[in-house]
């Protein structure tokens, strides 16, 4: 069924990556910020409803203002509160915190639904695309960065990518080098010494989960700013928890993150790549190869995924 | 000391059993308010919510209770109940058991698909009875099934079992769209949809009313349900397993084992529900539908402290508010996703109702203020043995 | 110096009026029984536990100390009895936790202080050295340098020998007398008896939650060993003095003098337990045995001596069927059940009596009567048809209650509100009824009062008088020298010797487990 002369053509490749990066990049910046969390021995079931939040806020802040930075600005925001419930609740009262992350998934996931059809439903209003940034010389480059058909592979990405790929070599030097780094790992590694070291695990955990919301609000503002072009109810379809894997998989380590995400954006894409290619599979088909992925991804690295010793466990100072 | 010398005697006379009766009505009371308190907050901020959005709240209340219960309206709110509450017997079995199944909207729509693609002949070709008790087990052995892959990834590996049967619920609802496009479909229409069941090949009614007798499936499953977990060695052990595995494993208890068939007996249940909803109520499925009925009893399943017993009553209410909720939702041109803000705040509620409860266990007299110092205190009353 | 301290707990008056005075370039021990109050005290001067009544002093200022932050800025540095270090960090980047004045990692700084610290103790520290990979007593070691780093006056030991061989006793003493003559003024806790008198300039001794008295350096120094001992035996005991003062004495004298130990003679006895080159892996941080031979007749007490995390639970959960056996055979009988599940082996008479009372042993949410069974799910009379049969089950409980001098006032309470005594005692009805044959101990008398070890030793030599026999895992080696037969040392996974008791055992044990050490150093 594949016929070979439709694969290998620039058009193919170029759609192939640009496809990936515009899947993976709401992942990638979502599942950063589940690195953060999980480092710290915070598990963000909720990511789901941030990442709506992030999308609804975000896409209304682009609708009014008129530019993506105010809908990516508003996205942080929206994030960063849904992500507060989850700091008040479970990180300063040790509530459970995959009951909480329940709530806040379900919760978001109605009430973005309720705000939008309330005000939007008739309209389906639809955000114009986002200028590229594309850097001079190397979008030159076939296939890594040469726009094709309104296809924008690496190196012409518009540049809140860019700044989210800083961000993630950043992370790294912060993990490893700094001290808010350690106090973090620490936190997730095991509170009680660091609790003795003098340092608040609740405030250090406390930054970690708004970080995350913040990133998660990004990666749903992204998704419906630049990835969309505008809001739907349930818009994520599940993005939420694919980061969760994406971080786990990752270890926690920034860089793997962002591979990950590119590889599961692609997983994503998958559906228009295939058509380019002529092969010809049903939309349900498709749409259920990504999670298929990660089934797979999951059983056959069932080993080696690692979790920080404190995950999901509440820190209380004096108890064992 | 005094405690000490006291004890002597105590064990050696006949060990008391029943507590005083002051102690048991307080005990209830704590319970009922507990479990009230949430409901009641989040109906509330519903309602600050709809005046928010321009609607008024008592009307979008009583438009529940009119297509909730008034009139033969609190039949259908009947008929709802059995899927919820197979479900609901389902998660609370998973959930004794510490196991997050959360991939029963998945199982729930596989197994419907297996029934609305068989029924059709099935209740044709051989005895109707027949073809319900079939029915019913395949569409158990189909939510059962669904959950092995979860189950063993968990059981062998311990494999974060949320993650799993979350993906696997989305492919599963893909899958359904497969077969009921494919080989579930019906020919004689292009919409994409099955056969319809026709009317009086469906489950029958409970005499003098339009409730169809899978509610009775429903309630004979939560009964065995809450008999396997309080009297009997499994469920004793399952029970152990949840509260903990590390004692589980000491006492010889085989954790693979049960971690697999407390999943598939989970899995059974919510595809128990799948069949009550399709023979009883639908009679057919089409592609797109997904009622994601474990979504919104989840937080009634926790308030009822994971009591088989126990969430009849919150299903029932829920059921009412669900069912009036469609038409209060319509009459307020809302979308009927106001439902899951709801449940949103009820779970949140609980949890804040939870901790101001625990606090208030302990007594104020030994509670220091400032908010860390409060948790610590039932934590190390254990510890002080050391 | 602190005054008055008040510090109570829901049920329990932890501390009671307490009045201590620490001064620079002293050890001041704080002596007494598990459970009298000293971790409390130790809690509120690190700044864990705020105190309820009562001043702190430093330097004639009055202070309160709110958080382990304030604690430290004052200078007063903790060692945990339970490691505080993180196992996957390196020992530098374990020290450089908390230092939050700047946003980069000062690691050229770091390693100085180190040196400069590790110089003024005496020892040698590998900075990049992951905590896991160090041997306990240079856990410790990095635990105090932490403990000094920004600068302290006071620092506080949290019975830092629990864990240790004789000669890191040895090596301890050696770093307490140089932190004396830098004027450090050190809080030393803990409950032996012998210790405090070696170690200590002056002594406060608590007992339940009240100072009962001082012995002053002056006193100290003048007065001779056994009027100090007997003086400090009535102030720790009181009335129950007499009925204790043995036990206490006779582990003294088997601390300090050569025992006589229990010579028993059981080579001619049938083997009962037999381990045949049984390797397993360790979890976490705890290293796993490797290649383990050893064999034990009835009615023989085997003890297994050696420093926490080398291997101890790896052995009791491979014999008792929670572990799994890479190599090697497990032999009950003369029958091999290394491929038998726990509940099988427990069957046949094998029982483990865990260490992890809390974690493993029970339940905590269900009743104390129902704990008691729980190794017998299922079973008749008990279960019948898979049904519980409640009155047989509390009816039996009741019995075992009695026997067993469980202190509950239900048999339907929780168990998690018993005290760690009590909760030993339901461990062992649980496990010694039912026709035990093989019983593992582990860690049996840790952390409980001395009227409750001595009533979990005498279970156990009834267990071996009654034709049963016993295999005690502890690292307290004076109990071991007490009621075994022979001792085993267990050292990096591996069995390096056994020593029969007798004269002479102590020391045998411990060149046995200083042989190890020094090729671990190597």
């Amino acid at each position: 069924m594949i016929l070979a002369s439709q694969v290998w053509t620039e058009v193919f490749w170029t759609s192939a990556i640009a496809g990936g990066l515009l899947a993976g990049v709401p992942l990638m910046f979502t599942a950063l910020g589940e690195a953060i969390s999980e480092r710290a021995g915070v598990l963000n079931i909720g990511l789901e409803g941030m990442m709506l939040a992030g999308a609804y806020c975000g896409f209304l802040g682009a609708y009014y203002a008129n530019t993506q930075w105010a809908g990516y600005l508003t996205g942080i925001g929206a994030g960063m509160l849904t992500s507060l419930i989850m700091v008040v609740l479970c990180v300063w009262l040790g509530l459970d915190q995959i009951v909480v992350g329940i709530a806040i998934t379900l919760g978001g996931e109605g009430i973005t639904s309720v705000l939008y059809q309330t005000r939007f439903s008739t309209v389906e209003p639809r955000l114009g695309a986002v200028p590229t940034n594309p850097i001079p010389l190397l979008d030159r480059i076939p296939l890594l960065g040469k726009a094709i058909n309104g296809q924008f592979p690496l190196f012409s990405q518009p540049l809140v990518v860019y700044l989210g790929l800083a961000f993630a070599v950043l992370l790294t030097w912060i993990f490893n080098s700094t001290n808010i780094g350690l106090n973090l790992r620490a936190a997730g590694e095991k509170p009680e010494a660091l609790d003795a070291a003098g340092v608040s695990v609740v405030a250090t955990r406390s930054y970690a989960v708004l970080a995350t919301g913040a990133l998660a609000g990004l990666g749903g503002a992204y998704l419906a700013i630049a990835g969309t072009g505008g809001f739907q109810p349930f818009l994520t379809q599940g993005q939420g928890f694919m980061a969760i894997v994406i971080a786990m998989l990752a270890r926690g380590r920034p860089i793997a993150v962002v591979v990950f995400s590119l590889m599961f954006g692609i997983a994503l894409s998958l559906s228009t790549l295939l058509q380019l290619a002529g092969i010809n599979l049903s939309t349900e088909v498709v749409n259920m190869l990504p999670f298929a992925a990660i089934i797979l991804a999951l059983i056959l690295f069932a080993r080696r995924a690692y979790l920080p010793p404190a995950l999901a466990l509440p820190y209380v100072r004096g108890a064992r | 000391m005094s405690s000490e010398t006291a004890a002597r005697e105590g064990p050696v006379a006949a060990p008391r059993h029943r507590p005083a009766r002051s102690v048991r009505l307080e005990r209830i009371l704590d319970v009922v308010i507990r479990s009230i308190v949430p409901v009641v907050l989040a109906l509330v901020a519903g309602g600050v919510l709809l005046l928010a959005l321009g609607r008024n709240p008592l009307t979008f209340y009583g438009n529940i209770w009119v297509g909730g219960v008034q009139g033969t309206a609190w039949q259908d709110s009947a008929i709802r109940m059995a899927p919820f509450l197979l479900i609901a017997a389902g998660l609370v079995l998973i959930f004794r058991a510490n196991i997050w199944n959360l991939g029963y909207n998945g199982q729930f729509l596989l197994a419907a698909a297996f029934v609305a693609g068989y029924a059709p002949t099935l209740v044709t070709e051989v005895p109707l009875w027949l073809a319900f008790v079939t029915l019913f087990l395949l569409a158990g052995a189909v939510g059962a099934i669904w959950t092995l892959v979860p189950a063993l990834l968990k059981a062998r590996f311990g494999t974060n079992e949320i993650i799993t049967t979350l993906m696997m619920s989305f492919i599963a609802i893909d899958l359904a769209s497969i077969l009921i496009k494919g080989p579930y479909h019906d020919a004689t229409t292009p919409l994409p949809q099955t056969a319809v069941i026709p009317f009086e090949k469906m489950l029958p009614s409970i005499p003098g009313t339009r409730i169809h007798v899978g509610l009775l499936v429903a309630f004979a499953a939560i009964l065995v349900v809450h008999y396997v977990l309080t009297r009997t060695a499994w469920g004793l052990r399952l029970q152990v397993m949840g509260a903990n595995p590390r004692a589980a494993r000491h006492f010889g208890i085989d954790l693979p084992r049960l971690i697999v068939v407390s999943f598939l007996a989970s899995g059974f249940l919510v595809g128990l529900a799948a069949a009550a909803d399709i023979l009883g109520l639908w009679g057919y499925i089409r592609t797109g539908w997904n009622p994601a009925y474990g979504d919104t009893i989840i937080p009634f399943v926790f308030l009822a402290r994971l009591n088989a017993l126990a969430v009849v009553p919150f299903i029932a209410f829920f059921s009412v508010l669900s069912t009036g909720g469609d038409l209060a939702a319509q009459e307020a041109s809302l979308p009927t996703d106001f439902l899951l803000v709801l449940v949103g705040l009820i779970l949140l509620f609980m949890t804040v109702i939870e901790y101001l409860g625990r606090r208030r266990e302990l007594g104020a007299s030994y509670l220091p203020p400032g908010l860390r110092q409060a948790l610590r205190a039932p934590l190390l009353r254990r510890r002080k043995a050391a | 110096m602190l005054k008055g301290i008040t510090k109570a707990f829901p049920g329990v008056l932890a501390n009671d009026h307490i009045d201590l005075t620490l001064r620079g370039g002293e050890v001041h021990c704080l002596l007494g029984e598990n459970g009298a109050g000293k971790s409390t005290l130790i809690g509120i001067l690190s700044g864990l536990i705020r105190p309820d009544e009562g001043t702190i002093r430093i330097e004639g200022v009055e202070t309160s100390i709110a958080s382990p932050r304030r604690a430290l800025e004052l200078g007063i540095g903790t060692v945990h009895q339970h490691s505080t270090l993180i196992p996957a960090f390196s020992v530098l980047e374990n020290l450089m936790l908390g230092d939050n004045r700047r946003l980069r990692l000062d690691e050229d700084g770091a390693r100085r202080r180190l040196e400069e610290l590790a110089g003024q103790l005496g020892v040698e520290i590998d900075a990049d050295a992951k905590a896991v990979d160090l041997a306990l007593g240079h856990q410790q070691q990095v635990e105090i340098v932490k403990a000094l780093w920004r600068g302290s006056r006071v620092l506080i030991l949290d019975e830092p020998t629990s864990m240790l061989t004789p000669q890191g006793v040895a090596e301890l003493a050696k770093v307490l007398e140089r932190l004396k003559e830098h004027g450090q003024a050190v809080i030393f806790i803990t409950h032996k008896l012998h210790e405090a008198l070696s170690l200590g300039d002056e002594i406060s001794i608590l007992r339940q939650g009240r100072l009962v008295g001082t012995i002053a350096p002056e006193v100290m120094r003048a007065t001779p060993q056994e009027e100090l001992r007997a003086e400090i035996i009535r102030l720790m005991f009181g009335e129950d003095a007499r009925a204790v003062v043995d036990v206490a004495e006779l582990r003294e004298e088997l601390a300090e003098a050569e025992p006589e130990g229990r010579a028993r003679e059981h080579e001619h006895a049938d083997v009962v337990l037999e381990l045949r080159g049984v390797s397993a892996f360790g979890e976490g941080s705890e290293r796993g045995i490797e290649e383990v031979s050893l064999d034990l007749r009835e009615g023989e007490i085997l003890g297994i001596a050696g420093m926490d995390g080398n291997g101890q639970r790896a052995l009791a959960e491979a014999i008792a069927g929670q572990r799994h056996a890479t190599h090697g055979d497990v032999l009950l009988y003369g029958a091999p059940v290394t491929r038998l599940a726990v509940s099988a082996r427990q069957k046949l008479g094998l029982r483990y009596v865990t260490d992890d009372r809390l974690g493993e042993g029970i339940v905590g949410m269900l009743p104390v009567g129902l704990n008691l069974f729980l190794k017998r799910v299922g079973e008749s009379p008990y279960w019948r048809h898979g049904r519980i049969q409640r009155a047989i089950v509390d009816g039996r409980a009741t019995e075992l209650i009695r026997e067993y001098d469980v202190r509950t006032p239900f048999v339907s309470t929780r168990v998690s509100t018993l005290s760690g005594g009590n909760i030993q005692k339901i461990l062992l009805a649980r496990e010694l009824s039912f026709d035990p044959k093989v019983v593992v101990f582990h860690k049996p008398t840790y952390g409980l009062d001395v009227k409750t070890t001595a009533a979990v030793r005498d279970q156990i030599l009834k267990l071996a008088e009654g034709g049963g026999a016993a295999l005690v895992i502890s690292t307290d080696l004076d109990e071991l020298l007490e009621i075994c037969d022979r001792i085993a040392v267990l050292s990096r996974g591996r069995l390096v010797g056994v020593v029969s008791s007798g004269p002479g055992a102590a020391r045998q044990v411990g060149e046995l487990m200083v042989g190890a050490e020094t090729v671990e150093a190597a």
